[in-house]
């Protein structure tokens, strides 16, 4: 899960993080209150939105009076901001963050992970502060340090220490930027994250260590203990067929295409939106039902895949394991029923009771369902059967 | 023969006396498995499916029933706990099917596990089934042939995906492993690997990754450099977008690292042939077993 940057900074500075003084404004009225509260020259108003880069899109301005602040207020909430992580569409702001502009005298990069092949939490740290980190991996890898964590001890001091000096901050600005570090790693611990980023972490002239910026990702199977955080949550950052998907507990990622496709299993949801597009189609999402499929689950995945305006053809491709064919027959033909087919289902069933399930189908005699002998058949005809669909929509339309 | 687990394996299922537990324990009994015990606190004395005793702690079962083996089905929230009585309880092999343990749980795990002789499959996986000896966790038995072919996944519909399209192509197997979807886990690709390397029944294997991570890239440097037999791979996640958490927690693109691309191209380079769809996973395997004149040995079935 993901939040905004000024619920990540509050967070952070309950941790003992240094920020700017800020406030979340959600009208131009409220950012120019806020911005008058400072007691600084300077006001800088940031778009919040869940993607980086957006001071390159136009997001972040710098205020000198309390008009400008107004202005730029009205002129980005509502806006749609896009940049190199929203993707063509964009992402609209609804929230501002006022926030005091800081004296930079250097920008670094300081970020946690959980390093997947050690089991390890990873501090990386860079004097190449304020870039994409992935540019500077890439391009120069030997700027970026490393140290990892012992879960059994933690960080420490030595570790934050020596990323200190790596990074190449002053002498007098040592303490505070290992204090710094030690801070955001209680705070990653101790909220179950995923990633903990500061993007710049800037040291100012006044001889501060302060997060510009900040953001944080929470492993989303540690959310139950952590109440806090989930209250944080932002559904209008969230694609609503996939928000709808989660209260069903299927795993849906919404990807923009024509052919829909239900699945069990994320390998095989996955494996399935690959042979779609391997035939030529565009897959519209991906979609696990998962290994405990009822009727009704079953009959809101057809619900949440023809929501879709786009979508011109359904493939069922099953595998039942512990999901049994019948069952999943069962909440097709009911799906057909209580929700309604507006398009074309293909099902390719094999696996447990796969008999049952075929006769189901047979015997139900749904129209616009069809019944494919095996995987790539049924891809291809999810595949012509959108194409002739959306030809028939063209026509009409 | 087989790998990891086998007719020696004596079973302790933790969280046994769940429904989906007691569920899979009479398919696992069914499949001719050990189970010797069963672990619920508070249901020591009482029996499951008429025959396994259940005990209060791991350290009772085994004590009272020489298991060396255990299963888990029991919540995310107490499974990294239990991983780890499991280990302290000195079995060999611990397999966890649970889903959503925690990434830090899962950190203190493989910390708890650094020092002790105990393998983990998963968390997150569908189990591991030696063919005609022995299953553990969600495997559905019918799919499976004896043959010659080991079968190693990070997914479990694949797994059973793979496995029947063998069987269905008259390739049996040996042993088949899910390794399990998450991030933080386990044993990975390369102890597999090793394994069905030394396993005098394995002539192949059947590989099945997916993108998140660098496992799968990995495995293909230590196949070029070590394995002695034929190698058949799968990725799936080509059309995933980066950023995104396809279903599996450790399936995401992040930081333009762990494209199914990349995956496809390091597997190729070690000489492995990885099959286009997940349609064609059964029949890139029999022309990779012609190829290296082991088709007729492997076709028993």
């Amino acid at each position: 899960m993901n939040i905004h940057e000024y619920q990540s900074k509050q967070i952070l500075k309950e941790f003992g993080v240094k920020v700017p003084n800020g406030s979340a404004a959600f009208s131009p009225e409220e950012a120019a209150r806020f911005a008058k509260d400072l007691s600084t020259d300077v006001v800088v108003v940031k778009a919040q939105i869940h993607a980086g880069g957006r001071g390159k899109a136009g997001g972040v301005k710098l205020a000198h009076n309390i008009d400008e602040v107004k202005s730029y207020a009205s002129a980005l909430l509502g806006r749609i901001l896009v940049t190199h992580q929203t993707g063509p569409e964009g992402k609209e702001v609804h929230r501002l963050l006022i926030e005091e502009a800081s004296d930079i005298e250097k920008e670094y990069y300081l970020s946690l992970t959980v390093d997947r092949k050690t089991a390890q939490i990873v501090m990386m740290g860079s004097a190449e502060g304020g870039m994409e980190i992935e540019e500077v991996a890439a391009k120069t890898p030997e700027k970026i340090f490393k140290e990892y964590i012992d879960p059994g001890v933690g960080l420490m001091p030595f570790q934050t220490k020596r990323m200190a000096y790596n990074m190449g901050f002053q002498q007098s600005v040592i303490a505070k930027a290992s204090k710094t570090m030690e801070c955001l790693y209680n705070a990653f611990v101790a909220k179950d994250c995923s990633l903990a980023e500061i993007n710049p972490l800037v040291v100012t002239k006044q001889g501060e260590v302060v997060a510009l910026d900040a953001k944080l990702n929470f492993d989303d199977s540690g959310l139950y203990r952590h109440p806090d955080i989930e209250a944080l949550r932002d559904i209008d950052e969230e694609d609503p067929k996939e928000r709808a998907a989660a209260k069903a507990s299927l795993s849906y990622v919404n990807l923009g295409g024509d052919v829909a496709c239900m699945v069990n299993g994320a390998g095989l949801a996955m494996a399935t939106v690959d042979i779609i597009k391997f035939y030529g189609g565009e897959p519209a999402n991906f979609l696990d039902v998962g290994g405990d499929s009822t009727v009704d689950k079953i009959a809101e995945a057809f619900r949440i895949m023809q929501s879709d305006d786009q979508v011109h053809s359904v493939f069922v491709n099953i595998f039942g394991g512990i999901n049994k064919c019948d069952v999943i027959a069962a909440g097709i033909v009911e799906a057909a029923k209580v929700v309604g087919l507006r398009v074309p289902v293909i099902a390719r069933l094999d696996g447990t009771n796969v008999e049952e399930g075929r006769r189901i189908l047979r015997e139900a005699n749904v129209p616009g369902v069809h019944m494919a002998k095996n995987m790539v058949e049924g891809a291809k005809l999810a595949v012509e059967l959108a194409k002739e669909k959306k030809l028939q929509a063209r026509i009409k339309g | 023969m087989g790998i990891f687990v086998g007719k020696d394996s004596r079973v302790v299922v933790q969280g046994i006396t769940g429904k989906q537990a007691t569920f899979h324990t009479n398919i696992m009994k069914e499949y001719g498995t050990n189970v010797v015990a069963g672990v619920t606190p508070g249901r020591a004395g009482e029996t499951v499916l008429d025959t396994i005793p259940v005990f209060n702690t791991v350290s009772d079962a085994a004590r009272e029933t020489g298991a060396n083996v255990s299963v888990i089905y029991v919540p995310a929230r107490f499974a990294a706990d239990s991983i780890m009585e499991a280990a302290d309880a000195g079995m060999d092999l611990v397999c966890c099917i649970t889903e959503h343990i925690p990434v830090l749980d899962m950190v203190k795990v493989r910390h708890y596990l650094k020092n002790r002789k105990t393998k983990l499959i998963g968390p997150n996986c569908p189990g591991i089934l030696t063919v005609d000896e022995c299953r553990l966790g969600l495997l559905p038995t019918y799919i499976h042939k004896k043959g010659h072919v080991g079968v190693v996944s990070r997914s479990g519909t694949l797994t059973y995906e793979v496995t029947y399209q063998l069987t269905m192509a008259g390739i049996g197997q040996t042993t088949c492993i899910g390794i399990g979807g998450d991030p933080v886990k386990g044993i990975d690709f390369i102890d597999v690997l090793d394994a069905f390397n030394q396993d005098d029944e394995t002539l192949a294997v059947m590989m099945i990754g997916e993108i998140g991570g660098t496992a799968e890239e990995e495995a293909a440097a230590w196949i070029k450099a070590n394995m002695k037999k034929p190698v058949v791979g799968f990725i799936s996640g080509r059309q995933a977008p980066p950023g995104k958490r396809m279903g599996h927690a450790g399936a995401i693109i992040s930081g333009g690292k762990g494209t199914a691309a990349d995956k496809i191209k390091a597997l190729n380079d070690a000489g492995i042939e990885v099959a286009d769809t997940v349609a064609s996973m059964g029949e890139t395997a029999v022309r990779v077993l012609k190829e290296a004149g082991l088709y007729d040995t492997c076709h028993t079935c």
